[in-house]
């Protein structure tokens, strides 16, 4: 599994020799690889007047070009600052509540989401087939879909460890700018056009695997939530900044704390895992169908409603469990 | 009929080819697979509806759809026989006698006694008594003895103590179908009671004496209150409506120290079109979730479930938190009544959620205040306007308050889909006719058995592991969130979805964590013994020889469930939702169907749909084994199989 960014084609359709031979060693002799490109193709297309585009199929004849149009930016935004709405007011009626949760659009983009990562694994797992993933920038879906796919996948990045792993491998490293990304949050109106949930985006999509798969994990909803605080607001420096380069530049190692060496204490630690976890060395493959993508009530009502009858079962399984 | 195909709905290319059998009771199809052999039979009582479909190609459809919301979808070769089956299927489907049922020729092998066993399970008098029935203010009367007041009432019903025959013939002669005030609930801590009747014969300016009187004796019955609230489920117009009928509702002017309220419950009209629309929704190819969404807010379904639930939690709080009487009534008093009475009766009293209670609060409730099951169900063969999925709603709400309160519950989700599937499969007598009178006079006692047995003898499946008795959860009154709370609703795939397994969460919690009770009783037990062991070696051995004891360790047992987690799933089709892409240029357009993504055979556990089991409720079941009991030293075992030797590894 292999990401990047847009290629730089243009309008007068530039080639790059090493860029070519890049992918061309990539691929054996004879064998075919994916580009999951996760804008439209019309979009796509449309990039190249602004400098960026597509791989064209005569340059990298062993590469063939899927695209999964996957929202980011301000689109995302808006329908996450509505979802948040909608959960917040008191709906008069259930239809209201309905129509307000599907004008949102959020579980349409949780279940693209999550399709697009089940395909790339797919090509991996069934087709055997490698794949490169792409959006524009290469910062925001495609390391959403390459987390999700390698969770899918493979059963050490659902260890806490291997989560922690993932996550800084895939996230903080790759270079998603956390820092323009998390800004505000729901209140934010887009008015600054970098906000955008995609790391949300990319949590809730777990939290749906953890709902089709609750033994498979072994870190629990709780550890989610956490993540998603720390994400915007934190007390340290592990989501701080845009990049590797903007980190080292603030000397975040030297001067804050990281949110691992915290939470993988051992009193912090058993907060965070699933008393239902037992090892699962297959994939995963989840149900994208809209009956198995629900509301991610624990995030989006988590101030609103009752939360005790819930925690109470947890506690129970932990009891159970732990014997 | 062979060479019959039997379609995958997710996934039309998913088609097996098997014989399609039709006997008296089911439709049976058999696949020709040579290892698997696989079965699905549907019982004749579980159709819904069948449709002959445009003949293809591949050759002529058959699609039938299930009361407990299975779609088989056939393709018969020939039209010929296509249409044979077709005609068939629907006389078999509309029985016109009881006796063609298939409780009359189900045989579970069992004897006399053990029959009438089974039907003593759930006794009503007992239940009536655990309430704390009769009692200073409520007797019991047996003015009904005949069925001469009301033919669907039972013989005994609960009435205030100064509610005398007089008063409560002359106030059922003012209710619809005779259906007087009874009682439903008593509250044995404050007295407050939950009654039940029909609307009264009031049109416009109608009065009766005696059924004042009735709703007084109800209030005096109550000395902690001094008036009682009278609820009427229906929405006010359609109550109003009534009265230009000659019946109507409750006014308070003639009622003295009456509340009235209107809930606003739609009727079984407006249900049945409600399920329709939501069935629709299910059955569509590869929705996007708008689609989803969208048709399940045109369907109304969760609107509906909501109100029924908020006229439960209203009267639950008047007696739980007032200490207010409730009468409840809607029109005939047999549908939304019987919902609204128990979904409240489940709310204050922890009983009811208790697998026993629930069973004796379906009995109480629906089958000995007659709902009728035999119109509502379609039983028999007979006007579809009377089917509702009334019971359905209800079994619905409880479901919903079985995920606000996990722990609630002493049953789990696949009891609940279970009841359904046997209200509908006629199976069992419980559930046949429209009224006591009609079940007594068909003998169904002596003829059929009872399902409230046959669940009972299995209730190791339908246990919650997260129930505990001493729960704060299953103490006293449940008190639902009642706004805002239209999010806390969500869709029951567990039933409208129940056979489609790739739907589900892939692993059910409840079989993991009642493995691990069982396993952690079984270690228990097995400490017990191991520790009486110690206890007598040590005493009747010297001080020199060495025991061996092995540690328990529990972080080891579950080195058993790994080894189940190897039950493969298989990605269904992600790459087929074409619709919601935007066109693509030529040049890339082959690239998708040039994934053709194989898929294997699922090696599920299909429910087994053959008369004698139990229905799965669709979830995926990795269901663990546990180590055989009879705990051993290792030193003293001969032949111990692996799994018993990694659990007692020390």
């Amino acid at each position: 599994l292999l990401r990047s960014s847009q290629p730089l084609t243009g309008p007068n359709r530039r080639r790059c020799r090493e860029d070519e031979k890049l992918l061309g060693t990539i691929l054996d002799e004879g064998e075919r690889g994916f580009i999951l490109d996760t804008r439209s193709a019309q979009a796509a297309k449309q990039a190249r007047m602004s400098g960026g585009g597509t791989e064209p199929k005569s340059s990298y004849p062993q590469w063939r070009r899927l695209h999964r149009a996957l929202d980011r930016g301000r689109p995302l935004q808006e329908s996450f600052s509505r979802l948040v709405e909608a959960c917040g007011e008191p709906s008069p009626s259930m239809d209201r509540w309905l129509a307000r949760l599907e004008s949102s659009r959020w579980l349409s983009h949780v279940k693209a989401a999550l399709s697009t990562a089940c395909l790339a694994a797919q090509c991996l797992d069934r087709e055997d087939s490698k794949v490169l993933v792409h959006g524009a920038e290469g910062t925001d879906t495609t390391l959403l879909v390459t987390a999700l796919a390698q969770l899918i996948l493979d059963p050490s990045c659902r260890t806490l460890e291997g989560f922690q792993g993932l996550l800084e491998r895939e996230w903080i490293q790759a270079g998603h700018p956390f820092h323009l990304r998390c800004a505000r949050s729901a209140a934010s109106h887009a008015r600054g056009k970098q906000e955008a949930p995609l790391f949300l985006l990319f949590l809730d999509c777990v939290w749906q695997l953890s709902r089709q798969f609750p033994l498979s994990l072994e870190f629990g909803e709780q550890l989610l939530l956490s993540l998603f605080d720390n994400a915007y607001a934190s007390a340290y420096g592990t989501f701080l900044c845009n990049s590797e380069r903007e980190r080292s530049l603030c000397k975040v190692r030297e001067s804050t704390h990281s949110l691992w060496a915290w939470l993988n204490q051992p009193e912090e630690k058993h907060k965070y895992l699933n008393p239902l976890y037992s090892h699962n060395p297959l994939v995963i493959w989840p149900s994208v169908e809209p009956q198995s993508i629900q509301l991610w009530r624990g995030l989006f009502l988590r101030w609103i409603r009752p939360s005790q009858h819930l925690d109470e079962a947890w506690e129970e399984i932990q009891r159970l469990v732990e014997g | 009929v062979e060479n019959v195909r039997l379609l995958d709905r997710l996934s039309s290319r998913r088609a097996v080819v098997g014989t399609l059998y039709l006997t008296a009771t089911h439709v049976i199809f058999v696949e020709n697979g040579s290892e698997t052999r696989k079965e699905t039979w549907v019982l004749h009582s579980q159709i819904s509806s069948i449709e002959k479909q445009a003949t293809t190609a591949t050759g002529c459809p058959l699609l039938i759809r299930c009361k407990n919301f299975q779609v088989i979808q056939l393709v018969i070769p020939q039209e010929r026989d296509c249409h044979d089956v077709y005609i068939s299927l629907i006389r078999l489907a509309r029985p016109v006698k009881y006796e063609e049922l298939y409780c009359f020729s189900f045989n579970p092998k069992l004897d006399k006694e053990e029959r009438e066993q089974g039907w003593k399970l759930v006794d009503l008098n007992e239940e009536y008594n655990r309430m704390g029935v009769p009692n200073n203010y409520w007797q019991i009367s047996d003015v009904n003895r005949d069925y001469g007041v009301c033919d669907s009432y039972p013989t005994e019903v609960y009435v205030p103590k100064s509610a005398t025959a007089h008063i409560i013939v002359g106030s059922s002669k003012f209710r619809s179908r005779r259906r007087f005030p009874a009682l439903s609930y008593y509250c044995k801590g404050n007295n407050a009671s939950i009654c039940r009747s029909s609307q009264p014969l009031s049109g416009f300016s109608a009065r009766c004496l005696e059924d004042e009187q009735m709703l007084q004796a109800i209030r005096k019955a109550n000395p902690g209150s001094d008036f009682i609230y009278v609820v009427d489920t229906r929405p006010k117009l359609n109550a109003m409506a009534n009265r230009a009928a000659g019946k109507g509702y409750e006014n308070e002017d003639n009622y003295s120290n009456i509340k009235f309220q209107f809930i606003g419950i739609e009727n079984i009209h407006v249900m049945r079109n409600s399920l329709q629309k939501m069935l629709e929704v299910c059955e569509l190819k590869s929705p996007s979730m708008s689609d989803f969404l969208w048709g399940l807010e045109n369907s109304g379904w969760l609107k509906h479930i909501k109100a029924i639930m908020d006229a439960g939690i209203f009267i639950a709080k008047a007696v739980a938190e007032e200490g207010v009487s409730v009468l409840v009534h809607c029109s005939d008093g047999w549908d939304r009544t019987a919902q609204v009475c128990s979904v409240a009766s489940l709310l204050l009293d922890p009983y009811y959620r208790t697998m026993k209670g629930f069973m004796v609060l379906i009995e109480k409730d629906w089958v000995s205040f007659g709902h009728k099951f035999n119109h509502r169900y379609g039983n028999l063969d007979g006007d579809p306007k009377e089917i509702s999925p009334v019971i359905d709603q209800f079994i619905e709400c409880v479901w919903q308050l079985m995920e606000q309160f996990p722990c609630a519950f002493e049953f789990n989700e696949r009891f609940l889909i279970n009841i359904q599937h046997h209200i509908y499969s006629c199976q069992f007598g419980n559930f046949l006719c429209n009224s006591q009178k009609e079940r007594r006079e068909l003998k169904i006692k002596e003829r059929t058995y009872s399902l409230w047995a046959h669940l009972w003898k299995n209730r190791a499946d339908y246990l919650n592991p997260l129930y505990r008795s001493d729960h704060s959860q299953t103490q006293g009154t449940l008190h639902p969130q009642i706004a805002p709370c239209n999010f806390l609703y969500k869709f029951w795939s567990g039933m409208y979805n129940r056979f489609e397994k790739g739907l589900h969460p892939r692993q059910s919690v409840t079989d993991y964590l009642m493995a691990v009770k069982e396993e952690t009783q079984q270690l228990e037990e097995e400490l017990e013994v191991l520790q009486e062991r110690l206890a007598n070696l040590q005493k009747s051995q010297s001080s020199n020889n060495k025991v061996k004891s092995k540690q328990q360790d529990r972080s080891k047992q579950f080195g058993l469930y790994t080894s189940n987690n190897s039950l493969a799933n298989t990605p269904q089709e992600y790459s087929n939702d074409l619709k919601s892409f935007p066109s693509r240029s030529p040049s890339q357009g082959d690239e998708d169907s040039a994934l053709i993504l194989t898929q294997d055979n699922l090696k599920s556990s299909d429910p087994d749909l053959s008369a004698n089991s139990d229905q799965e409720s669709g979830v995926e079941d990795l269901s663990c084994r546990s180590p055989s009991g009879g705990g051993c030293l290792p030193s003293e075992d001969s032949g111990k199989d692996s799994d018993e030797a990694v659990f007692l590894a020390g």
